[in-house]
């Protein structure tokens, strides 16, 4: 039996084998400890999967970037003739059930860094470096909590674990227990404190694990923090940044991969941000935790570890209510905000192969919205396309739709055209799950569609 | 040495109950495996080392009865008698899967077998097991309803809103905290003030006690009392397991927020080997049986795995069936 470098996360693509804890001619049992392997997020042991011989190492102890599924060893299992079918062996049978997924999207792992760090979003000469929005958005909490005493971190995992996805790693040390709070699974309860703790002044920024489960507290979010400043006749403001990662990761389910974009950006009284890259992440972050209102700062797992430039300068800010063009053209115009413009970024070569150079805009802030950005594009390119990763059923992408023809009617050559999630809650299984997001295929053919290609 | 304590069951029913636990711990084991191998995919949080908590309180199901729990599920299903094999199809995202491949590991039903699930957000399934209870009540049904319910979901509000429920309309539901000591990188003693977590329910009139659950006998034992007070005063009752998940939370989780030495001490009292060395030594039931029983699980696992590689994905149609009747 093959033994393969396993997947030992939803993310993991790729591992480095620390060490391995046998030898050669090992006799080992089933659930004893083969080996350390380095993931993503962190160091796991890999288990013996069955009785039997270690008789070969394939791969050795100090290696890096092993794909997953790669052989590693070769275990000899006790007596018994395999299956040959076995799940740990690698073989063209067993792949052939797999899954013909639209082959693009499963992998979000395709860099466009480069895209991101040609923009020159500002003039300034910053000093940059190349890191990940996880490191980003560590630093930007990192930078506000240093400069600010009335900032402090709460949420579950946040402290000793160093962050459920690693975000927060490293504060606790830095800023100790009475500024970076691990909380019981109490989101109701632990976000009315946060909210209260706001009213009185502190600057609390209140991780949900996923938002998910800030459907928990959303009486609080909506009717507490949001709605304070006008119930008080402005006497009462929720300085308070709620953020997490949101909408769908990867085969996590119906109850754990939704897209709060439209249910937030609903209401009044809330701001609603969500950035597609490293660099965006940290100014916006940071912005965020100064302004003096609530705000909704939505991450994306998936987008985690995509790397672009970032400023080091604590005064490195974007502004809250401006997107980014990220791709200039004329013919059309297509928007999109988080992991929806990495979608976009995917069928971009196909769109230009049909002789189309598209106006990207990455809204980055959903509310307040940019709507000055968007006019002006539709003004010029007179189409327009929105890719959203959340149900369509009003949603964020058709009030969108309406802000546009009402206010660029005489500029429309076409109706507008929107592809969002579909209408359904998040299938497990791989090819379903595939197909209930934005594919590439919907994209294109909506381009099409708004250019009259078809 | 252990005394005989249960002279209630059969020999052979033990034996069932061993097969149960055993037929666990192997499934959840190839489980792990074909996550590792990317044949499962999102959460799968594995109940190795908590299988006499389940296989205890199914000593005193009615076939009946009701049964909710939450993400951490797979046992629990195979507890109530769903065939493996669909179980595991389930977590391969396969169409023959007891959720179409629609559900995955966190999300699991099974109508026929009483089974409600498999929830995924922390807490959810507490007041769901208390509507299980009303609705037993209301149509006049002798059925308990069974609400399994995590450490660290114990600090979550609706809980407690539950346990009033329950309490103010003696509804007939058991609950049962798996207090396996950790929610997620969290120690208990560092998420719930207060002593014993199941006197947050007693402190709404609901009777209840602290067992230790890696002992089939211990467990199966207090699941009876607590099955027969329920029967008799129509009201909740309350049972805190205190025992120990061997794994990290969910397969991505490695655990570094416990010492090895703790790990391998709650591992030095595995509740699959102390129920076989009882069987073995205190009902004298032979090795071999006990072997059998041990062969035709892992042959039986072989055929799972099989199963669940071979059956398809669903169908695409699948995608938008279902969401209304
Ligand atoms: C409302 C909510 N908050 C957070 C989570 C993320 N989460 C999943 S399991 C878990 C820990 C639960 O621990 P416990 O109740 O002790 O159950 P165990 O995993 O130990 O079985 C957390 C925080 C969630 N699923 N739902
Ligand atoms: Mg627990």
């Amino acid at each position: 039996m093959n033994i393969l470098l396993p997947a030992l996360s939803p993310t993991m693509e790729q591992g480095n084998l620390v060490k391995w804890l046998v030898k050669e001619g090992q006799q080992v049992n089933s659930g004893d400890i083969l080996a350390e392997i380095e993931t993503d997020k962190a160091t796991m042991e890999l288990e013996s999967p069955d009785d039997g011989i270690i008789q070969k190492i394939i791969v050795e102890e100090g290696s890096e970037n092993i794909p997953v599924n790669s052989p590693i060893a070769i275990l000899k299992v006790d007596g018994e003739d395999e299956l040959p079918n076995s799940g740990l062996v690698v073989n063209e049978k067993s792949s052939e059930a797999e899954v013909n997924i639209p082959n693009d999207i499963q992998s979000t792992s395709v860099s466009i860094s480069s895209i991101f760090n040609n923009q020159v979003t500002d003039d300034k000469n910053w000093s940059e470096k190349e890191i990940s929005m996880r490191e980003a958005l560590n630093e930007a909490i990192a930078e506000e909590m240093d400069l600010d005493k009335d900032v402090f971190l709460l949420g579950e995992e946040v402290a000793e674990y160093d962050g459920a996805y690693k975000v927060t790693q490293g504060l606790l040390d830095k800023f100790g227990s009475k500024r970076v709070l691990d909380t019981p699974i109490s989101e109701h309860g632990f976000t009315g404190l946060a909210i209260g703790a706001a009213m009185a002044g502190l600057k609390p920024i209140c991780e949900f694990m996923t938002f998910n489960f800030s459907m928990q507290a959303i009486d609080q979010i909506i009717n507490s923090a949001a709605k304070s400043l006008y119930m008080s006749g402005g006497e009462i403001n929720v300085p308070i940044v709620f953020r997490g990662p949101n909408g769908a990761a990867a085969r996590v389910g119906a109850q754990h991969s939704q897209c709060f974009i439209s249910w937030y950006s609903h209401i009044p009284g809330l701001i609603v941000v969500a950035p597609s890259n490293a660099r965006d992440a940290k100014g916006l972050l940071k912005s965020s935790i100064r302004n003096p209102n609530p705000v909704i700062f939505l991450e994306h797992e998936l987008l985690y570890k995509e790397k672009s430039n970032v400023p080091s300068e604590n005064d490195f800010l974007i502004p809250i209510g401006k997107a980014n063009i990220i791709n200039e053209g004329s013919d059309l115009t297509i928007i999109g905000f988080s992991m929806s413009i990495h979608r976009i970024l995917l069928a971009l070569p196909e769109i230009q192969q049909l002789g189309l150079n598209p106006d990207i805009i990455d809204l980055r802030s959903i509310k307040p919205l940019d709507e000055e950005c968007i006019y002006q594009s539709v003004k010029k390119t007179n189409r327009v396309v929105i890719v959203e990763d959340g149900w369509g059923n009003t949603s964020f992408g058709s009030h969108l739709s309406y802000l546009i023809q009402s206010n660029c009617f005489d500029y429309l050559d076409s109706e507008i055209v929107k592809v969002s999630g579909k209408d359904v809650p998040m299938p497990y299984a791989e090819n379903l799950e595939a197909l209930a997001l934005p594919t590439r295929e919907e994209i294109i053919s909506a381009v099409k569609k708004v250019t009259y290609k078809n | 040495m252990a005394k005989k304590i249960s002279n209630s069951f059969t020999n052979k029913e033990l034996l069932g109950f061993y097969e149960k636990m055993f037929l666990i711990r192997k499934f959840e084991e190839k489980a792990g495996q074909l996550y590792g191998a990317g044949k499962i995919g999102g959460f799968c949080h594995l109940y190795i080392g908590q299988e006499a908590v389940v296989t205890g309180i199914l000593s005193s199901i009615q076939s009946e009865d009701t049964v909710v729990t939450s993400y951490r599920d797979h046992g629990h299903i195979l507890a109530r008698g769903v065939d493996p094999k669909f179980v595991m199809a389930e977590l391969t995202g396969r169409k023959d899967g007891i959720s179409k491949g629609k559900g995955g590991s966190m999300h699991m039903f099974s109508k026929a077998n009483r089974f409600y699930g498999g929830h995924g957000i922390v807490g959810a399934q507490v007041p769901i097991g208390v509507g299980l209870a009303f609705a037993h009540k209301y149509r006049g049904e002798k059925k308990i309803s069974r609400v399994y319910v995590g450490d660290g979901a114990m600090n979550n509000g609706q809980v407690f809103e539950a346990f009033n429920l329950a309490s103010l309309w003696n509804l007939p539901v058991l609950f049962i905290i798996e207090n396996n000591r950790y929610g997620m990188g969290t120690a208990v003693n560092r998420s719930a003030a207060g002593k014993e977590l199941y006197e947050r329910a007693t402190v709404f009139g609901i009777k209840g006690e602290k067992i230790n659950g890696m002992d089939f006998f211990e467990v199966s034992q207090a699941a009876i009392r607590a099955r027969d007070h329920i029967y008799e005063n129509s009201k909740p009752y309350v049972l805190e397991m205190d025992t120990y998940r061997y794994r990290g939370h969910s397969m991505s989780d490695p655990a570094t927020y416990r010492s090895k030495d703790e790990v391998n001490e709650m591992k030095s009292n595995d509740p699959i080997l102390s129920m076989k060395n009882k069987l073995l030594k205190d009902y004298k039931i032979n090795e071999d049986e006990l072997n059998n029983v041990e062969i035709n699980i892992k042959k039986q696992i072989k055929e799972v795995e099989k199963f669940s590689l071979e059956s398809p994905l669903p169908e695409i149609n699948e995608l938008f069936t279902e969401v209304y009747l």
